[in-house]
């Protein structure tokens, strides 16, 4: 069952240019997984090396931080949307 | 819930009634909401992007005390988004242009002015003097100070911030709210969020985000409608989308949670940055070839390659004639080059083609160095007719 992963434009060059890619997956531990699967580059831009999500990288379920849901077990649904978010600071 | 100062301004001159008519005609508003706009004193850290629509607004509202913090002089290419500084204005320091055009708009705001760079040793003396603080900075260890310092002075830092055509804006570091750090603990390391003038940004996105920032402010100091506290607005201008996603007050924060840090801290440290971050600031190791120095052996007929690692629309504006392979290719296309060759890389300003330079070393290119400061140091040095961008 797809789910779309909203990927920002920061990322976007590592996800063959996308802002949507679509991915089957019961959780979003699962749903991330796959999308660097799909796209390789994205990796080293989400994940430290030991395999933890980056600290500057939120990924939220709907409209929730998955860190107040079940983090990378939150289950997710076709309906479901992950939205990433990294910090970006520029304002001049 | 109303943030103001509610020791000052109890009246409106008649000039000041028939400027703001608009604003009382309306009972959201009304006479008791001018009154409180005109109490309010608020702090506008930056004068560029963000800072010119919040400013400008700001001061249009009837907002009695705007302080504006930015000690940077107006460059050519602020003009094109940076609406408080005129062609008349580049070289003047930003301060003198952002005063004149706000005195212009309205004579009757008090604007302070700090021509400094806002740091752990000046920050919490200059945020007493104001009620909110408005963040439109334009790096990670100044939003990571101003958070700290609004959090440890008790005051709300409106907070908006934008890449390429994409914003962000929330309120954070209110007493029940969130701030900065519960959204984001840490920050990334230097060089993997490009700024502005490497990443390219709409001219109207500071725009848009800038006069969210005003619009929250405004309601802030009228207690007004429902805030951006615990809700950060993701605002897609290419699709002209608008979501929000839930912030929620981390328990466990340093700084507004457990309140274990105390005090400001080594931001640029923080940050991992050393010293004075430099776009072009290649690291030690990679060997360097001046602009002059690849003229003259280019002339002389010797066998150069020059790889250009820009991407394709910015070789359209201006080029060495190197050949084209963006950075981000580079590594699926290695193979188009000859290791036995002299290779010259460049890019704009010397950055990218530090970062190419030190993977085709890694990849067995032993010959590999970067031109020093990139192609607009070319035009500086070599080629004055080359455009600069």
């Amino acid at each position: 069952m797809p789910i779309k992963v909203l990927i920002p434009t920061p990322l976007r060059p590592y996800a063959g240019k996308q802002s949507i890619v679509e991915v089957s997956a019961q959780t979003v531990g699962e749903a991330l997984s796959s999308l660097v699967a799909q796209h390789p580059d994205l990796r080293k831009h989400l994940f430290s090396e030991d395999g933890k999500l980056r600290s500057f990288v939120n990924v939220y379920l709907n409209d929730e931080d998955i860190r107040y849901l079940a983090k990378d077990a939150t289950p997710a649904k076709e309906t479901d949307t992950i939205t990433i978010v990294p910090s970006v600071a520029g304002g001049v | 819930m109303a943030i103001a100062n509610e020791s000052t301004a109890a009246t409106l001159s008649n000039e000041e009634i028939l400027r703001y008519s608009r604003h009382l005609i309306m009972p959201e508003v009304a006479m008791e909401g001018q009154l409180k706009l005109k109490a309010a004193r608020v702090l506008c850290i930056g004068a560029g992007g963000l800072g010119s629509p919040l400013a400008l607004y700001l001061a249009a509202a009837g907002v009695g005390t705007l302080g504006l913090v930015d000690f940077d002089v107006v460059d050519y290419t602020n003009l094109q988004r940076q609406l408080l500084h005129h062609t008349a204005d580049v070289g003047r320091p930003k301060l003198d242009s952002a005063i004149d055009k706000l005195r212009a708009i309205n004579p009757f705001v008090q604007v302070e002015r700090f021509d400094t760079l806002l740091n752990s040793q000046n920050a919490l003396e200059i945020f007493r003097g104001f009620d909110i603080i408005a963040d439109g900075t334009d790096n990670f260890a100044t939003r990571y100070l101003v958070n700290d310092a609004c959090v440890l002075s008790g005051k709300p830092n409106v907070y908006a911030s934008i890449f390429r055509f994409e914003g962000q804006a929330s309120i954070f570091a209110t007493e029940d709210g969130p701030c900065y750090r519960c959204l984001y603990p840490e920050p990334p390391p230097p060089g993997l969020v490009p700024s502005c003038a490497e990443g390219g940004v709409l001219g109207v996105l500071p725009g848009l985000l800038g006069v969210i920032q005003a619009t929250e402010v405004i309601k802030l100091i009228l207690g007004a409608g429902e805030s951006l506290i615990g809700r950060l607005v993701l605002v897609d201008a290419l699709a002209m989308r608008f979501r929000e996603l839930k912030v929620r007050k981390n328990p466990e924060c340093p700084v507004c949670g457990t309140r274990t840090q105390k005090e400001l801290i080594d931001y640029n440290q923080f940050c991992g940055i050393r010293g004075e971050e430099t776009v072009a600031a290649p690291a030690a190791k990679i060997p360097e070839i001046q602009p002059a120095e690849l003229k003259r052996r280019l002339d002389a007929g010797e066998d150069i390659f020059v790889l250009d690692v820009r991407e394709p629309h910015e070789y359209q504006i201006c080029n060495l004639h190197g050949t084209l392979i963006p950075l981000g290719d580079l590594p699926k296309r290695v193979h188009e080059l000859d290791s036995s060759r002299e290779i010259v890389v460049h890019c704009k300003m010397g950055g990218r083609s530090a970062k190419a330079v030190e993977f085709l070393r890694q990849s067995g290119f032993k010959r590999a160095s970067n031109l020093t400061g990139g192609i607009l140091a070319w035009a500086d040095k070599v080629d004055p007719s080359l455009p600069k961008y």
